[in-house]
């Protein structure tokens, strides 16, 4: 079988590519995707460690249903709010949204 | 326990998720606007009285050690259910916490959501649903209970600080809310996923014991887990590294929403600090003490710092709020031993989050009807308040006196029990930047009160303040004083809270 870390190590990468995506990106679309890809390697880990450390309960898949609904739900209030700002400024660059600064 | 019991121990949950819907029901099916507008806070103010009776009512079973909330299912489905909550004294001081706040946030919003928004129903209904996740994350003693309760605050507090839609500063205040929140939950549920694995539990006091038995071999994966989970609660609370939303997303929500978010998240935030820290990583305890306590030097540095430079109130009580959160931080650094003497540093933090319940959010009372008369919250709209408005003015000065932490006021009281936590634990270097802070803090909230009682208005017209905004302010320059000049109920209640977490030290 496939050892533990090696997932592990794919969850890491996928949680770094999204968090240099968030870090980085000044679209805020961008943004949403890159915190998307953090939470999918908080799920490859969960599930991961189901599987490894404590698969004879099921708290690990169950966390990772609630952190598949909850990012939807995040998902869809930040697209929202998103198209309230572009409707009101015409831009979704973050940088662009600067009225208040400091 | 059987499901009437649990129902029971639940129902000043279940009363704030009805009034919630009632609210918003209402809001649908009544007709003639004006008449709506007028009694929908009302409507609210009584849905959040019958959750402190429904409080009130609860506090008594949940006994001395607390009770876990779980059904028991019986033999056939694997044995009981794994507890998600429970009721003891923390979950129960933040439910009165909670509930304090919505009364007051309700009773001072009623003019301003009436003249800036349309949609009421809304407000009123999410500002008690973000309350009833506050009470949820209080009291949770699961990660994944955690994880829900924080991202439903999350959620509501969005939506409301982009409450104002076709206001650019409330949508632009919104997106960076979104974008840093968003972002800081993402890390805390790595954090997490990482305690998860490194213990095989999701249970807090499980995962304390499975730490003590296993070996010292996942101290690497448990020390950054917790930087993590430090990460995202951090950012409720806006400690600094973290706090870059704040001052944006505080000058940009509608007034309410930010003498909301300026005490109700900073409170979810300390109280699943505290129940994660102490419950679930107590082994840890040498490794997070020095974190904490950088944490909270910087915090309330830098936000006295930047505050000297702000003229807009709204933001120059954000950072005040920062530096606020981080003298309450001292409180959790030098915990000590609850037999040793009066101040376990727990029974300070939340002595000085309830006097500074009532400062701030009296004090944003006062922004908000200096606003809705004024129309901007820039510190030259407060000049010569003392003719335009003396109540007002008076009533300010005290909440201002209880920010800086001079005697007789709550504020004063909060500082002293978390300075004395942290000399007596012999973290003098925390104690002494503190007292610095403090001082140079006397600057800024003195800015507002020489333009009140010296500055010449532009407008010598008197400010016209509502019946209930009036109660507001009254109630919570009273309660200021009260909680300094007849202190002992309220340490009374402060330690009774902490005496569960704190016992183990």
């Amino acid at each position: 079988m496939i050892p533990l870390y090696w997932w592990l190590v794919v969850a890491a990468a996928l949680f770094c590519i999204g968090l240099y995506g968030v870090l980085s990106r000044k679209n805020a679309i961008g943004v949403l995707m890159g915190i998307e890809l953090m939470l999918n390697a908080v799920n490859v880990n969960l599930v991961a460690f189901w599987r490894y450390v404590t698969p004879q309960t099921l708290t690990g898949q169950v966390f990772a249903i609630f952190v598949i609904t909850v990012a939807a739900a995040e998902a869809a209030v930040g697209l929202a709010i998103i198209i309230a700002a572009y409707r009101r400024r015409d831009t979704v660059i973050v940088d662009e949204l600067d009225i208040m600064r400091w | 326990m059987t499901l009437n019991q649990l129902l029971t121990l639940l129902l000043p949950e279940i009363v704030l998720t009805v009034a919630a819907f009632v609210v918003l029901g209402l809001d649908l099916i009544w007709r003639g606007d004006e008449v709506r507008g007028r009694w929908l806070p009302w409507v609210a103010f009584l849905g959040v009285l019958l959750t402190l009776v429904a409080t009130i009512a609860v506090w008594p079973m949940a006994g001395v050690g607390g009770r876990p909330l779980a059904l028991t299912v019986g033999q056939g489905f694997g044995g009981d259910a794994i507890p998600m909550m429970a009721l003891d004294g923390l979950a129960l001081f933040f439910k009165l916490f909670t509930v304090l706040v919505l009364l007051i946030v309700t009773l001072s919003a009623g003019e301003y959501v009436q003249t800036h928004t349309p949609f009421r129903g809304e407000f009123y209904a999410l500002m008690l649903l973000a309350g009833l996740s506050i009470m949820l994350a209080s009291a949770a003693t699961n990660l994944v209970m955690i994880y829900l309760a924080i991202e439903f605050l999350s959620i509501t507090s969005y939506v409301l600080t982009g409450y104002l839609r076709d206001d650019p500063r409330s949508t632009e205040a919104a997106i960076k809310y979104f974008i840093y929140g968003a972002g800081a939950s993402a890390v805390m549920l790595y954090g997490f996923s990482l305690l998860y694995g490194a213990t095989g539990t999701t249970d807090l006091a499980a995962i304390a014991t499975a730490l003590t038995a296993g070996s010292t071999t996942v101290r690497w994966l448990v020390f950054p887990a917790t930087i993590m989970a430090l990460a995202g609660l951090g950012f409720k609370i806006a400690l600094v590294p973290f706090h870059q939303w704040s001052p944006d997303a505080y000058e940009g929500a509608p007034t309410p929403v930010t003498a909301f978010l300026s005490v109700g998240p900073k409170a979810a935030g300390f109280a699943v600090l505290m129940r994660l820290l102490l419950t679930a990583l107590p082994g840890f305890q040498v490794d997070w003490v020095g974190v904490l306590a950088g944490v909270a030097i910087i915090t309330m540095s830098l936000g006295n710092l930047v505050a000297l430079r702000q003229t807009n109130v709204k933001r120059l009580l954000a950072y005040s709020s920062i530096a606020q959160a981080g003298y309450m931080l001292i409180g959790l650094a030098a915990l000590a031993p609850l037999s040793e003497s009066w101040t376990t540093g727990l029974n300070g933090l939340l002595l000085y989050l309830f006097a500074y319940l009532f400062t701030n959010l009296g004090a944003f009372a006062i922004v908000i009807a200096v606003e809705n008369r004024t129309g901007s919250a820039q510190i030259s709209d407060f000049a010569g308040l003392i003719r335009r408005a003396p109540f007002l003015a008076v009533a300010m000065f005290i909440f201002l006196l209880s920010l800086i932490g001079i005697p007789p006021t709550g504020g004063f009281l909060g500082k002293l029990f978390v300075f004395g936590a942290a000399i007596q634990q012999r973290m003098i270097l925390l104690a002494v930047v503190g007292i610095i802070n403090s001082v140079v803090s006397v600057y800024y909230y003195y800015a507002i009160i020489r333009e009140m009682f010296f500055g010449q208005a532009g407008d010598a017209e008197s400010i016209p303040v509502t019946p209930s905004l009036k109660l507001v302010v009254g109630v919570n320059a009273v309660m200021v004083l009260a909680i300094a000049l007849y202190a002992e109920p309220f340490i009374r209640l402060a330690t009774e809270s902490v005496q569960m977490l704190a016992a183990k030290f």
